[in-house]
């Protein structure tokens, strides 16, 4: 019988809702049955914890004496720059973003030690950063330059907005060229010797709602420890990514843009991260519910690792060139496995989201919704899903003429 | 006796042939695992022989006020920082780091198949793995 989502928000009130993680929820379908299962359990949370390049924070940072407009300046936070075009003392800062000194790629492979993530994790964790504001200066804000340090109890915002979190399926990296290469995908040794992935893989929100039919937009998420949203479908969302027999996206498909107050957040579930050669970014924890409304979102809560497969692609000679690999498919359970055989030899294979650290997540908004502490709610839209013509589109590149140039 | 050992040399001791003295007068086994002489002199050796060799030889070193130090604590893991993600493990050349349990993908360490070789240092995307010497 179909339950609604008022009838599951009145059992979490009442202390009385059946909640269980994503892995609990396999093992009991497999114990039970789908049909049986599904009558039993209100509630599936799903969660992931992965490095997430499109994660950032918007800051006010309060009105000094006399006044600063930033807008149309220049801010930089730990000496990492901010983003400016906004209004008078309105800042966003990207996870990254570098230190203007930072030595980048140019001693090759940098470390990124220190960037716009690593500014996010310090404000959560509640310590002081260092603000320095070069403005030009107007009748009302005449104030050109501060340097001051602040700290997120004294912001009046801190607003978390990542426009593209939670991928739905991703690649698995190898890399088929001679020398090793430094990717987001980590550090890859020549000629196939390492295989790495990252997606939670049976316990990740979209994989676990493949078809998008509980998880849109203003549905409430545990947004590393906080209670926050998913805003919008986040940028490069493809549903029309091809899929398997169960629905499954074989590849990058939907993605999340989500937001929430940094405030009220755990600096546990937001990490700083440093991939060499690469750049920094922010890891962040993310855990969806999943309200068992029928039994066909049951189907879906119930999938495998088994059932999921990642592309194997060569990032050593084909992804920078945006040419398919052909290098077949990898499921979790194999990749999780720890070794996979590939191209005739054992390769192994690691993650770079944590399933550990997913796990921890899953359990703790089990936990909030069993104490009656986080409620579900409906979506206000759905995403554009794959009865929609929503697709990822390659730049349309146009050449310039060559004056501009000379 | 087989034991894996960190030995510092002090500026004085730099030009003089102590390993191979060692070797040839204790009868001692050894394999070098790393070795520097900036910013200062260090070698990182794992030495076998017999128990009365072994004690002699370090003696000796004592006298000549080597610092040693077991191998086992020198990388350190942060705890705090690691967050079980596993992207260390393809680059430790010894499965010093491995997943501990497929079920949890919990991520352990054993730092006496650590050969200090500092693989897993820049790798780490958390900062959590480093050399304490």
């Amino acid at each position: 019988m179909p339950k609604t989502y008022e009838e599951i928000n009145k059992k979490i009130k009442n202390n009385e809702a059946v909640v269980l993680r994503a892995d609990e929820f396999i093992e009991l379908v497999d114990k039970k049955g789908l049909k049986e299962a599904a009558k039993e359990v209100d509630v599936v949370t799903t969660a992931t914890f992965g490095p997430m390049c499109s994660s950032g924070l918007f800051i006010n940072f309060g009105h000094s004496n006399p006044k600063i407009k930033s807008g149309g300046g220049e801010a930089y936070i730990n000496e990492v720059p901010a983003y400016t075009g906004l209004a008078a003392v309105d800042l966003y800062i990207g996870a990254t973003a570098c230190q203007w000194n930072d030595p980048r790629n140019q001693i090759h492979p940098g470390k990124f030690a220190y960037g716009g993530a690593h500014v996010i994790e310090d404000l959560a964790k509640g310590k002081d950063v260092r603000l320095k504001v070069h403005a030009y200066g107007t009748d009302c804000y005449p104030r050109k330059e501060l340097d001051t340090w602040i700290n997120i109890k004294d912001l009046n915002e801190a607003i978390l907005y990542n426009p593209r979190n939670c991928y739905q399926n991703y690649n698995a990296a190898v890399n088929l060229s001679k020398k090793t290469i430094y990717t987001y995908m980590g550090t890859l040794k020549p000629s196939g010797e390492n295989i790495t992935y990252s997606s939670a893989g049976q316990l990740s929100p979209l994989l676990k709602d493949p078809l998008y039919k509980t998880i849109g937009i203003g549905t409430r998420i545990w947004l590393a420890g906080a209670q926050g949203y998913i805003s919008w479908y986040g940028t490069q969302h493809n549903p029309n990514a091809e899929r398997n027999n169960k629905d499954i996206p074989t590849g990058g498909a939907g993605t999340l843009a989500v937001v929430g107050n940094l405030k009220e957040m755990d600096a546990e579930y937001l990490r700083g991260t440093s991939m060499q050669g690469y750049g920094a970014t922010l890891t962040v924890g993310i855990g969806v519910p999943i309200p068992l409304l029928d039994e066909e979102v049951a189907k879906y809560a119930a999938i495998k690792d088994e059932d999921i497969s990642a592309p194997i692609v060569d990032y050593g000679n084909d992804y920078p060139i945006c040419k398919s690999s052909d290098l077949g498919h990898v499921t979790y359970a194999e990749l999780k496995s720890g070794k996979i055989k590939f191209k005739g030899k054992e390769v192994q294979t690691s993650s770079l989201s944590s399933y550990n650290k997913a796990l921890e997540i899953a359990e703790k908004l089990k936990q909030e919704i069993k104490q009656g502490k986080f409620l579900l709610s409906r979506p206000a839209q759905l995403f554009p899903s794959s009865d929609t013509d929503k697709t990822q589109k390659p730049l349309n590149y146009k050449e310039p003429k060559k004056e501009i140039f000379q | 006796m087989r034991n894996k050992l960190v030995l510092k040399f002090p500026q004085s001791l730099l030009d003089k042939p102590i390993i191979s003295t060692v070797v040839k007068r204790f009868d001692l086994d050894f394999n070098i695992l790393h070795a520097q002489t900036k910013p200062e002199g260090l070698l990182i050796l794992e030495i076998s022989g017999t128990d009365e060799n072994y004690n002699a030889a370090i003696k000796y070193l004592e006298n000549l006020k080597v610092n040693m130090q077991p191998l086992s604590k020198d990388i350190i893991r942060d705890e705090n920082k690691c967050t079980n993600c596993s992207a260390c493990i393809p680059h430790c050349p010894t499965q010093s780091l491995f997943i501990e349990d497929r079920k949890t993908m919990k991520v352990g360490f054993d730092p006496e198949k650590c050969i200090a070789c500092e693989a897993c240092i820049p790798v780490c995307p958390y900062k959590a793995m480093s050399l304490k010497l």
